[in-house]
This record gives structure tokens, C-alpha cells and sequence, in this order.
């Protein structure tokens, strides 16, 4: 950063419905230097609770927003730039900042899902970005296109991206065939078809990431690249308690700490999130899909689709992603996996990466796909 | 983004969609259909604020208009009920109830319990409640306290489009007697409710906000006042929680007393008459199951003790608003405790 710049730190659109987002702790002091990518804030929504990570390096010079404060997603939270821009420069900067914003208000956009009818059923996806190598993200066992609410648009910034329901989850129809990995492979071959790509770059996280290699092994032609996150389909353990007990929750209090296991900080697991699964849970017929799914892909506890031993046919890219700190598949399985795979591990986080460690996986995905 | 209906479309959707899903449930009341049986326009009315409107053209007999005669029809629903239907019988105004009180309380509710828990009585009773229509003292009462002292029945109060759709279907598919009451001021109400099917449990209470200082324990169109009231509270930096209660029998004892254990605090919000009501019981189980938590008394906003009136601004006085609940919750965070003056002085 050059003398005397200073760049905004904002508040993040983290999904589809956030507005506004609460300041809950600095986590970098005033005059402290940040690195690209330091957690800088912790920020509270009603979906979550999470760090905004610093876009550049240089000095935090100001705290604007202060703990406890409501600021609109856009809004000037912090100012970082460098040591040498006096405090009169920094107030200048925020004056600023605000009087554009004024000026030149316009409301965030808000994004829609659609739906395309695939094999005679409806599937509920959203496309963000325009352009490019498209990114297909792919949900895990009981998981819907939020999942993806912290990577959704960040990657979307060069490049159409679209995340879908899984069938037999979130808002997509309720038929899952027989359950297993390989018809949920031809679901989402059967979505590409849909929405008119010959090709992209599959991202899966959990059950997800085997759907993406099953997908990747039968249509070589469609996978540009495959991005396995805390992926299933590397070897043969699960956790059951999780699996079993997903199934079984059908109240706040027995869902709460089924959800928990998900994360390496369990206070990221918010009232209005277990709302929002156990509404998609309560939706006829999607007990009985989560239950189907788990019989076709984890019968008796056990993953039942491996193809680590197949990871050599697919010619296109792999990349990937492990949380070290993993309770629901064993962070083992990205061990010894051929060289054609790049491997990236954290250490301090659990199984769900993409909402734990959004910047870094939006980064690594980024460059990985480049 | 999910669509948006009202909440009297809502209540429509889940009869439409559980008729179309089990041929044996049923709808019967006065006017359900408009006007069977006669030589005029069939469907015209759909009950007495045309919540069942569209459903006779579509299910044809199994929308039954019936006499203006709560204590047969009710009754003739609950026996069906016994036989393997699942009735729901719309029973205009909930202060209507009076008349067909044995057929609800000393038989649909005994059944199960006298035959060794071999019959079931799946019947559901919608009915309207609430003051604000000025509707006048025997149509605005708000009776669900009477049917929740009663074992064996299930009450429901919905507050929301999302939970009268998802709660109706649960009361449908429920195997016990469930009384349903629709606060007439909500048919209006607006929100996000999924097209497809899905269900609510009974007894599980929805914290709609979520705060550290004061509870606020409510259910029916009172949860939007106090939402209201908290929002203004928090400008002042008093942050309450507020629970709408859904069900009142079964209920859901656990939510309320974990977010008094957190908040030190209580103020039970209900528009029915104070005595032996949902404010008292809730009253009740917290000083009996949290009293070593309670930083304060218990405040209770409800109706006066008396008829609701009909002069519009007496109407307007008699239920609680955000201001009430606002001070009530202001008088909670205000309480001193009496301490022993110190002996030096």
C-alpha cells in the first residue's frame, strides 16, 4: 500500500436476505497490522455469527463501527491503510465515504432463486456473476444452496455461479430414486443439461463433493475442474451419530446440538439457522428423502461409494479443501491421495469450511480455477 | 424467495392441500360452502369471513353447509371423527363454544382416555378469536384458557401465515380433538409461507426475538405488539426476548423457562381476560420452576376483567398495546429489591 492510502473495510452481504449485520468484537486494535485475509471483526446476523476478514495489508487505523453497532451490508465499518496518513486524512476518508454513499445509495440487489424441471422434478438452484468458466456448488447430506451463502457471490465476482438443491433437500422436489451418489449425480447432470452447461467447475462439500466426483467419473466432458471440500467419497467413515441424529431432530433443542458437531466454534450455530433447516426439514416427503439418502449413500454407518482408488481417471484439476479440526468425515481421508490432487488442510477449523473459513476457500477456489 | 400470502389464504391452502392429500378429512360449518342444498349461487360465501371459499367447486360434498346449530353439527363432527373421518368444523366465533361444551369437553376430549386408548377423535374445531372488530361483547372474546384447562385437548393460536398453515395441517394429521383459533385481526396479515406441505409441532414455542433482558411470553396477535414494543425498547437499550407460545396445550414449558433462566425477567402478554388465563399459568410455572432466577416480580399485561366493549375508543383500551407492554418490560428493568437500611444510619 502506498503512503498515506487507506482503503474501507465494509460490512459483507453474507446470503441472500442479510441487510444489516451487528459489530460484535474488534478482533485487531486500532494502530495494529493486518495481513490479507486476517480476521479483523466478528460480525453477528441472524444467520450467524462471523469474522470479516481484512481484504488488503497495511494498519487498522480506525474502529468506526462500534461493538454493538447495526451498519447496513456496504456500510464503512473500518478504515485500514497505512501508518503514515494522519488521523486527519483517515476523518477525511470516512467524510467521504459517507457523503458517496449518500450520493449514491443504491440498494443491494436481491438475489432470486429459480427453478428448472429435471427427470420429471422440479430443482431449485441460484445463478449469481455472468460470464466466464461457470462454478456449479453442490450441498452436502441435509444441506441447501445457503449453504453456499458465504462464497455464493465472492465467486460469482468474474464468473456465472450457480448452486443448487440436491433433490430430496431444500426447496427441490422430494424424489431421490434410489438414494445413492450416482443418482444424485445424474440429478446434477441432469440440472447441467437444464440450464444449458456443457462444462464447469464442480465444487462439493461433503456428500456433495462424492456427487461431483461421481458426476466427474460418468461425464468427463462436463468437469472443467472438481473441488472436493470435506468431501465424502474418500473413504469409507461417516459419523453416524451426525447422520442419525439430522434425521431424527425434529425440534430447535435436538437439532441444536446435531449442528454444533458442524463447526470447530459452536456459537456460530444461531437460533435462525436451526429455523431455517428444521423448516426445510418439516416440508412433506423431505424426512423421508434425508432418510433414503442416507440408506443409499451410508448404509449401516459406512460411506458405501469410494472412489478414491478413481481419483487418477479424472484428467480435469482436483483441488482439495479439509478443515483439521473435522467431527463428521475424518480429515485422514485427504491423506496420500495421488499427486495430481492439490491438497489444502486448516488447521483450526471443523467441517463446514465454506461458512467457517469463507475468504480462504473463496481465495483458494478463486486461484484454483483461474 | 418464498412466496407471500395471507394468512387467511394460508389457513385455505392447508384445508385445500390436506383434502387433496386424504380423501377423509372433511369441512363442515355454517356457510362453509354458501347456500347448499338451495337453488342460488353455490360457494358464495365460504364461512362467515370466507376462509373455505373455493373449496366446495373443488371437494363438492365434502364442503357440508350446516344448520345454525353448533351443539349438532359439532357433535355430529366429533362422532364421525370417532369412525374414522377427520372432520374440520368451522365454529364462526370461538364465544359460540358455549353451547356445545359436553360434546367437546366430556366426550371428544374422554375418549381416548376412557377406552383404554383405543379410540382416537382426530377433529379439529377452527374457530375465530380476538378483539378489534368491533364486534362487541359475544363475538371478541379470546377463549383458548378455557379449552387448555381441559386434558385432552390440544389448543392451537397461531400468529403467523407461516404457522396457521403449518400448524392446521399438524392439527389435521393429529389423532387427538384440536381446537384452532384464528385471531380475526391476522386474516389480513401477510408472509412467507412454502407451497408445499409441511407441519409444526405442537408444543414448540418460536422465540421471535432474541434477547438478554427481559422475557416477554405471548401468543396470537399479541406477538406482534410485543415485537413492536421491543423494538422500540431496544432504541433505549433494553433488549427482550420474546416467545409466542403457538400452542397452548401442549406447551412448551422448557423455551420459557430457559430464556427466563437468561433473562432474570418476565412479562406474560395475552389479550384474554386475566383470571385463570395462559397469563397466570405462565406466571405460575416460572415462579413455581424458575423463582431462583427472577430478578423482579412477574408483571402481566392482559384485558381488564371485564366484557369486551363495543365503543370503538373502549375497545381500543381494553387490549393490550406496545405501550403497556413497553412499560411493563421498562417497570421489570426497573425493580429494586428492599434492602435492610444500613445499621450506621
Amino acid at each position: 500500500m502506498g503512503a498515506g492510502q487507506l482503503e474501507q473495510l465494509t460490512m459483507p452481504k453474507w446470503g441472500l436476505s442479510m441487510t444489516h449485520g451487528t459489530v460484535v468484537e474488534w478482533l485487531i486494535d486500532e494502530g495494529a497490522p493486518v495481513a490479507v485475509g486476517s480476521e479483523v471483526v466478528e460480525v453477528e446476523t441472524d444467520k450467524i455469527l462471523s469474522a470479516v476478514e481484512s481484504p488488503v495489508a497495511g494498519v487498522l487505523r480506525r474502529h468506526v463501527a462500534k461493538p454493538g453497532e447495526k451498519v447496513a451490508v456496504a456500510g464503512l465499518i473500518g478504515v485500514i491503510g497505512d501508518a503514515e496518513a494522519s488521523a486527519g486524512q483517515v476523518d477525511d476518508f470516512i467524510a467521504q465515504f459517507e457523503t458517496r454513499v449518500a450520493t449514491e445509495a443504491s440498494p443491494v440487489e436481491d438475489a432470486v432463486t429459480q427453478t428448472v424441471e429435471v427427470a420429471g422434478q422440479t430443482l431449485r438452484y441460484l445463478k449469481r456473476g455472468q460470464g466466464g468458466e461457470p462454478i456449479v456448488l453442490i450441498h452436502g447430506f441435509g444441506g441447501d444452496l445457503n449453504n453456499w451463502l458465504f462464497n455464493h457471490e465472492p465467486l460469482a465476482a468474474d464468473r456465472t455461479v450457480y448452486a443448487l438443491d440436491l433433490p430430496g433437500h431444500g426447496g427441490s422436489g422430494k424424489g431421490v430414486a434410489d438414494g445413492s451418489i450416482d443418482a444424485l449425480g445424474d440429478a446434477v447432470a441432469g440440472f447441467l443439461e437444464a440450464v444449458e452447461l456443457d462444462r464447469a467447475h464442480l465444487v462439493g462439500h461433503s456428500l456433495g463433493g462424492a456427487v461431483a466426483l461421481a458426476l466427474a467419473l460418468k461425464h468427463p466432458d462436463h468437469a472443467r475442474s472438481v473441488t472436493l471440500i470435506a468431501s465424502a467419497g474418500l473413504g469409507t467413515e461417516i459419523n453416524r451419530e451426525y447422520i442419525d441424529g439430522f434425521i431424527a431432530a425434529s425440534r430447535r433443542n435436538q437439532l441444536k446440538p446435531i449442528l454444533q458437531m458442524l463447526f470447530a466454534d459452536p456459537e456460530s450455530v444461531t437460533r435462525q439457522m436451526i429455523e431455517d433447516i428444521l423448516r426445510l426439514k418439516r416440508i412433506d416427503g423431505a424426512q423421508q428423502a434425508l432418510q433414503a439418502v442416507a440408506r443409499g449413500c451410508f448404509a449401516d454407518g459406512r460411506q458405501t461409494s469410494i472412489y478414491r482408488d478413481r481419483l487418477d481417471e479424472i484428467a480435469a484439476p482436483k483441488l482439495v479443501l479439509w478443515g483439521a479440526r473435522d467431527k463428521i468425515i475424518p480429515p485422514t481421508h485427504a491423506d496420500g491421495l495421488p499427486d495430481s490432487v492439490q491438497v489444502e488442510l486448516f488447521a483450526d477449523h471443523a467441517h463446514m469450511l465454506p461458512m467457517e473459513a469463507a475468504a480462504a476457500v473463496n481465495r483458494l477456489i478463486g486461484q484454483f480455477v483461474q | 424467495m418464498a412466496r407471500t400470502i395471507t394468512f387467511k389464504q394460508a389457513i385455505n391452502e392447508a384445508l385445500d392441500q390436506e383434502m387433496g392429500r386424504d380423501p377423509t378429512v372433511l369441512v363442515m360449518g355454517e356457510d362453509v360452502a354458501g347456500g347448499q342444498g338451495t337453488q342460488g349461487e353455490m360457494d358464495a360465501w365460504g364461512g362467515v369471513l370466507g376462509v373455505t371459499k373455493g373449496l366446495h367447486p373443488k371437494y363438492g360434498d365434502r364442503v357440508m353447509d350446516t344448520p345454525i346449530s353448533e351443539s349438532a353439527f359439532v357433535g355430529a363432527a366429533i362422532g364421525a371423527a370417532t369412525a374414522g373421518m377427520r372432520p374440520v368444523v368451522e365454529l364462526m366465533f370461538n364465544d359460540f363454544l358455549g353451547v356445545c361444551f359436553d360434546q367437546i369437553y366430556n366426550q371428544a376430549a374422554k375418549f381416548k382416555y376412557m377406552f383404554g386408548g383405543k379410540a382416537q377423535t382426530p377433529v379439529v374445531i377452527r374457530t375465530i378469536c380476538g378483539a378489534g372488530m368491533r364486534a362487541a361483547a359475544q363475538h371478541s372474546q379470546s377463549l383458548y384458557a378455557i379449552f387448555t384447562h381441559i386434558p385432552g385437548l390440544k389448543c392451537v393460536v397461531p400468529s403467523t401465515p407461516y404457522d396457521a398453515k403449518g400448524l392446521l395441517i399438524e392439527s389435521i394429521r393429529d389423532n387427538d380433538p384440536v381446537i384452532y383459533f384464528e385471531h380475526k385481526q391476522l386474516y389480513q396479515m401477510e408472509g412467507e409461507v412454502p407451497e408445499e406441505s409441511y407441519t409444526i409441532p405442537m408444543g414448540e414455542a418460536q422465540i421471535v426475538r432474541e434477547g438478554g433482558d427481559v422475557t416477554i411470553v405471548t401468543l396470537g396477535e399479541m406477538v406482534h405488539r410485543s415485537i413492536q414494543a421491543a423494538d422500540e425498547l431496544a432504541k433505549t437499550g433494553v433488549e427482550c426476548e420474546v416467545i409466542d407460545l403457538r400452542t397452548t396445550s401442549p406447551l412448551d414449558e422448557d423455551s420459557v423457562i430457559e430464556s427466563v433462566e437468561s433473562t432474570g425477567r418476565l412479562v406474560v402478554v395475552d389479550e384474554a381476560t386475566p383470571r385463570c388465563g395462559m397469563a397466570t399459568d405462565i406466571s405460575a410455572l416460572v415462579a413455581q420452576k424458575a423463582f431462583g432466577s427472577l430478578k423482579s416480580p412477574i408483571e402481566m399485561v392482559t384485558a381488564p376483567h371485564t366484557p369486551v366493549p363495543f365503543a370503538d375508543n373502549l375497545e381500543d383500551l381494553y387490549k393490550p398495546d406496545a405501550n403497556r407492554i413497553a412499560a411493563a418490560a421498562r417497570s421489570v428493568m426497573e425493580y429494586q429489591a428492599w434492602a435492610p437500611a444500613s445499621s450506621s444510619s
